[in-house]
């Protein structure tokens, strides 16, 4: 039965798909919404090989997870996650504590291995569209004591392009002073990173993603911690980007501000519990699913495939 | 002091020993992984046995080689101690170390007891008798080791400068460098390397304790002079090679200060390095404890005088001035402020010499400027109670102290700020009249 409806959504899916491209993601997640539930996870993908071969991927979609299970220590932290990213739009990730939002990031790029899955961004395996995708990793993963400048710091979006062994050139640093101005903050290019308040430092880390020039952004709460001021700042540069066709996924605390910041919504803890347009998926319902308590069974089946115990019955 | 070339080649070799440290030292400090040079400088020492035994030389591109295997061999093990055995990173650098190290010592014993590789060396190094093991290099008698740490020195310079932008990022951000296509994983290992086979060529010269020195104490003293990456690494190099001057200067002079012959040299080289890490600690520019120490004294004084011409605004306010004597004010300072007597005599003089008072047959009157500025002070103060009143709930008699300490450091923009949001108040909360605004410059 799971089976059969798990094919009609992709079936869905792919009609859509040919009739209305944009509308492609809200189906996408019902698809997910299908399976859900933890007794389907492990079945629907072990049911249908078709859809294994991950066929039912848009090959336009900036960014698309296939099955994709994270796990540590053999531990899954993630659980078959399935998804694609509409072109162009902003996507907030919100979940609770430990729902995984900074791991599906990481795993994303590759910085943390996966169990399973694939990951492609514009059809093609990450590793080969690597220029493609920025990253903003959360303020407190870097030592901010280190002795560079601000400026510095945003060159380091330019590093990719400059290839290995040459040095940061004159055209380098105008544009990483050129992405500083767009944040508001060129009067600060020569300050010691730890000068800078917090707010400061986090548009820093904007300005380095914008130097990048990507068309998929990953941003570990870009939010987290700033003024008033630089949260507009922000949202504004976000705005600016959807209007240049650039798709940003954002890990976002702040539900209040869910709505007004963010098109689309994914809604995590440990799987996805729903993600569409944020008018239909951020509802009451769905947040109270995901807040309300961790599945206690998806939690003692980690523990146990950790301990690597299996159950005989 | 009797100075000779033998002495030249000394400092030589031991500036050259602290040059190639220092590059990968700075590194390792500013990845929070100091500790980490220390494990491998121990760590490569069955690494240079078994090269030992193996080849029966003392070669040095064998004794390399091993020692850069178990150099990264270091890093890896200690990696997968801290993770699959879920023992704490610093604890699994301890295990990991002092394990192949005692292992190095046991090899070194059995295989090498009757050649220079031995235990004591390993520890302090034999730098007094490198020129002693001399090659003719164009023509001039160089030793050995000095050729040796020489090339070191130049093959870190060239690789931190080839790959200064890639050493930075895997530094300061390594999952961005890793998703920019420079992995961060790789470069650690390469940084590894380097220190392994830096430890080596240092080993004979320094020996494993010392050569901690080197890598990291003119590495962490250039760290408080500047916030600046190539101009650390600049400095840690020269003040690592000023280290060993000093050092070997040291050895030959401080023990017959106190009737003794002279002493080891490394060893001096490393006090050496570390009375410069002391100094720079003292003096430097921003983190220096001179320079806070100033800083806060500027501060104490800056308040004292306008907690000195507030007082005489207010008693002036209050046509009061038979109290403005001198020694009055001194006992109202302390009193209201509690200030200090010598901090209130010498703010008093100051604020003298500036024109802000004048001190007539005993009495202290507030010039113009001075009145100025008192002006400024007493709006700061009764615009905070009115600011505090209105945002905390505070009874009346709580505000006075905090806008004693907060006046000192209002701004015009705040003072006005503050003014716009309560509707441009004419009294502070106990009354007292709120000094308008003027054409203040700030």
């Amino acid at each position: 039965m799971h089976r059969s409806l798990k094919e009609e959504a992709s079936r869905d899916a792919r009609s859509h798909e040919r009739a209305e491209p944009s509308s492609e993601f809200g189906v996408a997640s019902s698809r997910v919404d299908v399976r859900g539930t933890q007794t389907t996870v492990t079945a629907a993908s072990a049911a249908s090989p078709r859809i294994a071969s991950g066929e039912e991927h848009p090959s336009n979609s900036p960014l698309s997870i296939h099955d994709m299970t994270v796990a540590y220590h053999r531990k899954p932290v993630l659980w078959d996650v399935d998804f694609d990213a509409p072109e162009g739009r902003l996507i907030g990730i919100v979940g609770p504590n430990g729902a995984g939002k900074s791991t599906l990031l990481k795993a994303v790029l590759e910085l943390v291995p996966k169990a399973s899955g694939r990951v492609t961004i514009y059809g093609a395996p990450y590793r080969r569209q690597r220029r493609l995708v920025g990253y903003v990793p959360q303020r407190e993963s870097v030592d901010w004591d280190f002795p560079v400048s601000a400026l510095d710091v945003v060159a380091m979006g330019t590093y990719a392009r400059i290839g290995w062994l040459r040095p940061v050139t004159r055209k380098y640093r105008d544009a990483a002073l050129a992405a500083l101005s767009r944040v508001g903050m060129a009067d600060y290019a020569d300050r010691q990173i730890s000068q800078l308040s917090g707010g400061q430092q986090q548009r820093v880390f904007l300005a380095r993603a914008l130097v990048q020039d990507a068309k998929v952004y990953l941003m570990d709460e870009p939010f987290a911690g700033v003024d008033a001021a630089t949260e507009k700042a922000i949202v504004r540069i976000l705005h600016d980007l959807r209007d240049a066709g650039r798709t940003v996924l954002a890990v976002h605390h702040d539900l209040q501000t869910v709505p007004e910041y963010f098109d689309h919504v994914m809604l995590l803890n440990m799987r996805i519990v729903a993600s569409g347009p944020t008018r239909d998926v951020f509802t009451r319902e769905n947040l109270q699913k995901t807040y309300g308590g961790r599945l206690t069974l998806l939690e003692q089946a980690a523990h146990a495939m950790a301990r690597g115990i299996a159950n005989s019955e | 002091m009797n100075w000779s070339s033998y002495d030249t080649w000394i400092v030589l070799t031991g500036a050259l020993c602290a040059g190639a440290c220092a590059l990968p030292g700075t590194f390792l400090i500013l990845r929070r992984m100091s500790m980490m040079g220390d494990a491998i400088s121990h760590a490569v020492l069955p690494g240079l046995a078994a090269a030992f035994m193996l080849t029966g030389s003392r070669g040095s591109w064998v004794m390399f080689a091993g020692a850069a295997v178990v150099g990264v061999l270091t890093a890896l093990f200690t990696q997968w101690v801290n993770r699959l055995g879920k023992v704490e990173e610093s604890a699994a650098m301890g295990v990991v170390f002092t394990a192949l190290f005692a292992l190095g010592l046991v090899m070194l014993v059995q295989a090498a007891d009757d050649v220079d590789l031995d235990p004591g060396c390993v520890l302090y190094g034999s730098l007094e008798l490198a020129p002693l093991d001399a090659r003719l290099f164009f023509g001039t008698r160089v030793p050995r080791a000095a050729l040796m740490l020489g090339a070191v020195f130049l093959v870190n310079l060239v690789l931190v400068i080839a790959f200064y932008k890639e050493l930075r990022i895997s530094s300061f951000d390594p999952e961005l460098s890793t998703t920019l296509g420079i992995p961060a994983g790789m470069l650690h290992y390469g940084l590894m390397t380097m220190v392994a086979v830096t430890t080596v060529a240092a080993f004979e010269s320094v020996g494993s304790i010392l050569v901690i020195a080197m890598l990291i104490v003119p590495a962490a003293s250039a760290r408080l002079l500047t916030d600046r990456l190539w101009l650390t690494l600049a400095l840690a190099v020269v003040l690592g090679a000023g280290g060993a001057a000093l050092g070997h200067v040291g050895a030959i002079v401080v023990p017959s200060w106190f009737g003794f012959a002279d002493t080891s040299t490394a060893g001096m080289m490393a006090v050496a390095a570390g009375a410069i890490f002391a100094l720079c600690l003292l003096a430097g520019p921003r983190h220096g404890l001179v320079s806070r120490v100033v800083h806060r004294l500027g501060l104490a004084l800056r308040i004292a005088r306008e907690d000195i011409l507030g007082l005489l605004y207010r008693l002036e306010e209050a046509g009061d001035l038979r109290r403005a004597r001198a020694g009055e004010v001194a006992s109202l300072m302390r009193s209201a402020i509690g200030g200090g007597r010598a901090v209130t005599r010498i703010a008093l003089a100051d604020l003298r010499r500036r024109g802000r008072v004048t001190l007539r047959s005993g009495e202290l009157r507030l010039t113009p400027l001075g009145r100025e500025d008192a002006r400024k002070l007493v709006r700061s103060h009764r615009l905070w109670e009115t600011y505090v009143a209105r945002h905390f709930a505070l009874p009346p008699d709580h505000l006075h102290p905090s806008a004693g300490r907060t006046e000192h450091y209002l701004s015009r923009d705040m003072r006005r700020a503050i003014e716009d949001e309560a509707d441009l108040p004419k009294r502070d909360p106990h009354g007292a009249p709120i000094p308008e605004r003027t054409n203040e410059p700030s």
